[in-house]
């Protein structure tokens, strides 16, 4: 197997705050092959949206990434890279796309233009070689008369046209990453689809690895072809899309994918997990998920669980690997037991 | 009073909004976001209405109540004209229809305390004071799972689910029949959302209430609702029941809304029906059939640009606005004489049947 594209390696970054530290994204590791396209799924705190900050070194204090955390992206490790280093690696090597593609772009300047400095910024075009690609680009992501839409300002464009203007923009240099943050929550379904549908194209023909970051099950089930799923600052469980869905082990994701509502299934009443998720600053010990799990027995207290290997590639940070036979026999969750967020 | 007439009954409701320009604030135009809708809610029922941003369907929720004026149209609720109520009338009638809101957290007063947002309604309503209003209250925040010593909190100290369990409380406190619930659980995460439709379920049957449950997520309305109106660019385009709905989509727009979503099966079938372009202007919506320029129905010609099409019965209890999905009232010839080319014939692409 070649070495992969990106390999993170007990990445922490945690967030000095008045509250105490928030312990964002605790000890999180993984790896994406080239040409790969790798989901992470969580919900609000889980520490994805941090994990893709970290990896382009966008924290600012009181954030900070801890020592020892290894971010090894071409040969180098992006933690310890120099601030001049790290600038020729955005938005040229691996680029992100946005949520919002509102405030993501300025409202004061055209939108070729900015599309446009990207190549000016790191392959030093010049104005007129920079402005004919980025129509180029802008047109690749199916922005109809893209000439004219490049003279265009941001506040001119739908929502859905901004996003294909982040595409063009963050595939200016045909970087080796792009990082998708919630790329599609912000559209409606119709553009979603729109959106989701180009995303894979490109990636197709420009070969480009993806990392994929969504609350949506849904987007994470159509585009990615591994994925990582993140509760309370860790990896909880990865696999290969198909048997994640297939075969959840963790009892978190068990509970994400049966709380969505399906079109077409008939279902009184939603399955749900219940709980909030914990304050970053104040993890529980042991396991994490333990107040709102169905299966947690006194050793999730006592131990904090490692990542199991359950499967032919897939691992998940659950005890119930070794005592299998528990999840025949779900117990009301201690957080219900106690009287808080009642399903 | 008969059990058979609808609680709430909305006609030819419409609602613009002018554009104004310049130092004089000059109308130059007008934004039609609710362009002529007509719907019945039943007692007891939930009707969904689901539609993308700026199809009208948050406006159609507060003109109902009057958070809006519409700009004409009637409501009648239980028989009585909302439209023509007084200030005092519609205080009252405002114990009756309640709303629950989509963020949780600008819907709540972050300087009073859980205690005080929750009583405001009983107070105005003159429904309890004193020991008997604290121990109403704490019946309240433990009907939406909530504990009762949390009413001396304040919302800033409580997660989004737990903020939108406050703001149902606050909905409950004066036994309202019908509730317009404004995308309620579109700000939540996942987990979070299916306990918030749980606690809206099981209200419902607890204290015989009546949704107005508007949302822009298909499979939470596929969940709640037992009748769906699609809405595009102000109408109403498409009226069925929930399982008519979602078995057998008629107006294409809904077809391919359906088709859009994202399925979490990596198994499933992957052809869709990606629409072109964006949703138009409403300030200058589309002629004839608004959404005729992204229509994909293989009849679709020259008439669809011309001809308003009405919502009209295609199959019993099933309404859609599509003179090219057969029967329609617009005859053949009405259609030639529009420019059309293509006979209505029935369309129904597999991409948008799921079930």
């Amino acid at each position: 197997m070649t070495a992969p594209l990106l390999s993170i390696r007990d990445l922490k970054t945690y967030f000095y705050t008045e509250a105490g530290v928030a312990r964002s994204v605790d000890g999180v590791s993984f790896d994406i092959g080239a040409g790969e396209t790798l989901g992470i799924v969580g919900e609000s705190g889980c520490g994805k949206s941090v994990t893709a900050l970290s990896i382009l070194r966008l924290i600012q204090p009181p954030g900070r990434i801890e020592p020892g955390s290894r971010i090894e992206f071409e040969g180098r490790d992006i933690v310890t890279l120099g601030d001049e280093e790290i600038r020729d690696i955005r938005g040229n090597r691996i680029s992100m796309i946005f949520q919002e593609p509102m405030s993501a772009l300025n409202p004061v300047f055209t939108v070729g233009d900015q599309v446009a400095e990207v190549a000016r910024v790191h392959a030093g075009m010049s104005k007129k070689e920079a402005w004919d690609r980025a129509v180029e680009m802008l047109a690749l992501t199916g922005i109809p008369a893209a000439e004219e839409r490049a003279k265009q300002y941001p506040h001119q464009l739908s929502g859905g046209m901004r996003q294909r203007v982040l595409i063009a923009m963050a595939l200016m240099m045909k970087p080796a990453l792009i990082i998708a943050d919630e790329p599609t929550t912000a559209l409606d379904v119709t553009i979603q689809a729109q959106i989701l549908e180009l995303l894979v194209d490109l990636q197709k023909k420009i070969g480009t690895s993806i990392l994929m970051i969504t609350h949506d099950l849904g987007v994470i089930a159509e585009t990615t072809s591994r994925v990582i799923v993140m509760y309370a600052g860790e990896v909880v469980e990865e696999a290969a899309v198909d048997e994640l869905f297939a075969k959840p082990h963790h009892p978190y994701t068990e509970g994400l994918i049966h709380s969505m509502p399906h079109i077409g299934h008939d279902q009184e009443r939603l399955n749900v997990i219940p709980g909030t998720v914990p304050a970053p600053t104040d993890w529980p010990r042991g396991c994490r998920f333990r107040d709102r799990c169905p299966y947690s027995w006194e050793l999730c207290e006592a131990e904090h669980p490692p990542l199991y290997q359950v499967g032919v590639a897939h691992t998940s940070r659950c005890h119930i690997a070794i005592e299998p036979d528990r999840r025949n026999h779900p117990h009301t969750p201690l957080v219900v037991e106690a009287g808080v967020g009642a399903a | 009073m008969n059990d058979t007439q609808p609680l709430v009954s909305v006609r030819n409701l419409k609602k613009s909004f002018p554009i104004k320009k310049g130092v004089f604030a000059r109308e130059v135009g007008a934004v039609q976001a609710v362009n002529d809708v007509s719907f019945d809610v039943a007692r007891g029922e939930t009707l969904g209405v689901v539609g993308e941003s700026g199809c009208g369907k948050t406006t159609t929720g507060r003109t109902i109540l009057r958070l809006i004026e519409p700009t004409s149209g009637e409501i009648t609720f239980e028989g009585r004209d909302v439209r023509s109520m007084g200030t005092s009338e519609l205080r009252a009638l405002r114990r009756e229809m309640q709303i629950i809101f989509q963020d949780p957290v600008s819907s709540l007063n972050p300087r009073m305390t859980v205690g005080s947002i929750i009583r405001e309604g009983l107070t105005i309503h003159h429904l309890a004071e004193g020991a008997a209003a604290d121990a109403r209250v704490r019946q309240l925040l433990q009907e939406v799972g909530l504990r009762p010593e949390y009413a001396t909190r304040y919302p800033h100290e409580f997660s989004g689910g737990q903020r939108q369990r406050i703001g149902i409380a606050r909905a409950l406190s004066v036994e309202p029949k019908f509730i317009v619930c404004d995308e309620p659980v579109s700000a939540l995460d996942v987990s979070v959302q299916a306990q918030v439709i749980n606690l809206l379920v099981d209200l419902q049957h607890e204290h015989d209430l009546t949704y107005l449950f508007i949302a822009h997520d298909l499979s939470v309305i596929e969940h709640i609702a037992d009748r769906v109106a699609v809405m595009y660019l102000g109408k109403v385009v498409e009226l069925a029941t929930r399982d008519d709905l979602y078995r057998e989509p008629l107006m294409p727009y809904t077809q391919a809304l359906l088709s859009a979503v994202p399925v979490a099966d990596p198994k499933a079938r992957k052809d869709r029906i990606i629409l072109q372009g964006d949703v138009p202007s409403p300030a200058n919506p589309p002629s004839g059939c608004v959404f005729h320029p992204r229509c994909h129905h293989p009849a679709k010609d020259e008439a669809c640009s011309r001809i308003v099409p009405p919502l009209e019965e295609k199959a019993p209890g099933h309404f859609a606005a599509c003179i090219k999905q057969p029967p329609t009232t617009i005859s053949w010839e009405q259609q030639k004489q529009a420019g059309g080319v293509h006979p209505p014939e029935r369309y129904l692409p597999l991409a948008a049947v799921h079930a």
